[in-house]
């Protein structure tokens, strides 16, 4: 049974006005599917909704905004359907980048900052320990919950602008310390370092994490390298793409994973139960009873093969950036490509944000990466915008998110790679990856 | 023999028949459904090619990204959603586009929670009438 707060009924009444009455009216239906006893507050939200799909998404926004809607706590914005100064330079359509520049403006009318990116945890926006946000976005969800440890639900589109402009969450779930404790151990076995140091690790392990963990909590276990930021955001991307992953304990590397023991028994000092696995076997392993799964070399290069369905050597575009290219990142990729430029046939995208893209240029590393004939797309992505034209049907990328979902929704074929195979291939003109780190022994 | 009526836990209330759709894999419908058609198209997943506009979908649970709850709302506005989507837990995703559905265009759609046992027992291909209390006649 729902207790709603008396500040809660006021909005749920009418009393703030219009456009908290709809927020609070969804919440409150939502947080009976969630099985919630109350509300709680959040000092921050990010906001997914702001991919344009069509009229739908487009009609909702402008039902908040038209109702005089404004956001309750700081909010950042996610990618829109449009890079607003460059969709012409694209195969993207006028009434397509009319509308999902409407959607925008919608949201920036409630008082959201607009900064358009799905790596909001890689701006001023980053939000800290422990703190209660409320966040959409998969991979931003995955990363502000697991590498930040703030504590965020698993938002959907639709609901995040309810809780941003109401201020106020269903209190369950992965807001609550009970909750975040790990359910299911993966456990690298015979991963030698050497693997482990490839570009290409973490994506692919998180890809793999993603599908062996359903609906669990997972912890891994056996990581002997200390992931770069960068790293541990292309595993939460591929973990929160193959699969739900909304939050992980890497033991040794994330914040409430110090020892095997914490990631699990975490929360036992303040009352917190360990959860029960959903399936699988039971195994006892130093105190830890409950599912384990081992992951082996030869799992993770079929993680890997399953990221590639290109067969051949062809190659249309390179695309970086999903979540967006961040200054590390751009830093990384400039003595990459120094001196040198992308061959005639091949497109060389990287997708990212104004931030990021500003800061790029203040540093002097985006000046090598143009001169190169990278082209950057800002405030979305070619997943959620229509740009690519029909010619560019086979992409390379270091992405496993962009692998994962660019042939279902673009009917592209795409190569996995890591950021050298990449550059060299968009040099050469054709698919060339180095395969040592993952051939056997 | 299959139980001829099973009882599910009523997420979104809804009337709804039709033919069932099963699937024992999480599905992400950004990515996942094309909304314009009704035809799922993730191609890791098994349903890849297949039609579930107007059927009963049975999908554990959703997978992936957030905008799932978003190509939903759109496909009730389109008329190409599921008539009905089954899942094994109160998944809020799928809940959360009935609901706005119903908020933005008065047309929602029932979600179930079923017992794992009970979902195992559906068929893809059998006709199913759910009515507002969560039971589910098999015809």
């Amino acid at each position: 049974m729902l207790h709603l707060t008396d500040r809660d009924r006021a909005m749920l009444d009418g009393a703030h006005g219009p456009a908290p009455q709809l927020a609070m009216s969804i919440l409150v239906r939502m947080a009976d599917v969630y099985g919630a006893g109350e509300l709680m507050d959040i000092s921050q939200a990010h906001i997914d909704s702001t991919i344009y799909l069509g009229d739908a998404t487009l009609e909702f926004a402008e039902r908040l905004a038209s109702l005089g809607a404004r956001v309750a706590v700081p909010t950042s914005l996610n990618v829109s359907g449009v890079d607003e100064c460059g969709w012409k330079d694209w195969a993207v359509k006028p009434e397509w980048a009319a509308k999902a520049a409407r959607q925008m403006l919608a949201y920036e009318q409630m008082g959201a900052v607009p900064t358009w990116t799905c790596a909001p945890y890689q701006t001023h926006m980053r939000p800290v320990f422990g703190q209660q946000i409320a966040w959409g976005e998969s991979n931003a969800i995955s990363f502000a919950n697991s590498v930040i440890g703030a504590r965020t639900e698993r938002y959907p589109d639709l609901l995040d602008i309810c809780c941003a402009i109401t201020g106020r969450v269903p209190a369950v779930g992965l807001h609550l310390t009970k909750n975040r404790g790990g359910q299911l151990l993966l456990r690298l076995v015979g991963v030698p370092l050497a693997l482990q140091q490839d570009d290409q690790f973490f994506a692919v392990l998180g890809h793999l994490v993603g599908k062996l963990s359903d609906e669990n909590i997972p912890v891994i276990d056996g990581i002997v390298v200390s992931p770069a930021e960068d790293q541990l955001k292309a595993f939460a991307a591929a973990a929160a793409s193959s699969g739900r992953v909304a939050l992980f304990h890497m033991v040794g590397v994330t914040p409430e994973a110090p020892t095997l023991e914490a990631a699990f028994w975490p929360r036992a000092s303040d009352g917190g139960q360990p959860r029960q696995s959903s399936q699988g076997l039971q195994a006892s392993d130093g105190g830890f009873c409950g599912t384990i799964i081992e992951i082996t070399v030869a799992d993770l290069r079929a993680s890997r093969r399953e990221l590639t369905t290109a067969d051949g050597r062809e190659l249309d575009m390179v695309i970086l950036g999903s979540p967006h290219f961040s200054l590390a990142e751009f830093s990384l990729l400039a003595p990459l490509v120094a001196g040198h430029h992308t061959h005639t046939r091949v497109k060389f995208l990287i997708t990212s944000s104004r931030l990021m893209k500003e800061r790029a240029h203040e540093t002097g590393v985006l000046d090598p990466i143009v001169a190169f004939g990278a082209q950057i797309t800002l405030d979305t992505c070619i997943l959620a915008s229509p740009m690519l034209p029909p010619e560019i049907k086979t992409l390379m990328t270091n992405s496993a998110k962009y692998a994962y979902y660019a042939p279902s929704l673009l009917n592209t074929r795409v190569t996995f790679g890591s950021l050298a195979d990449c550059v060299r291939s968009a040099i050469e003109g054709r698919v060339v990856r180095d395969e040592s780190p993952w051939q056997s022994p | 023999m299959a139980k001829p009526m099973i009882t599910g836990r009523v997420i979104v209330a809804g009337e709804a028949s039709g033919e069932a759709l099963v699937t024992h894999d999480a599905l992400s419908f950004w990515g996942g459904y094309d909304f314009h058609t009704g035809e799922i198209i993730d191609k890791h997943h098994p349903l890849a090619g297949v039609r579930a506009g107007g059927r009963i979908l049975a999908v554990p649970f959703s997978k992936g990204s957030s905008t799932t709850t978003a190509v939903l709302l759109e496909a009730v506005r389109a008329g190409t959603a599921p008539a009905a989507i089954l899942t094994t837990g109160a998944d809020a995703f799928f809940a959360l586009a009935s609901i706005v559905a119903d908020v933005m265009y008065g047309k929602s759609f029932p979600v179930i929670a079923l017992d794992a046992d009970d979902f195992s027992s559906l068929q893809t291909g059998e006709q199913l009438q759910i009515d507002r209390s969560g039971a589910i006649h098999r015809r």
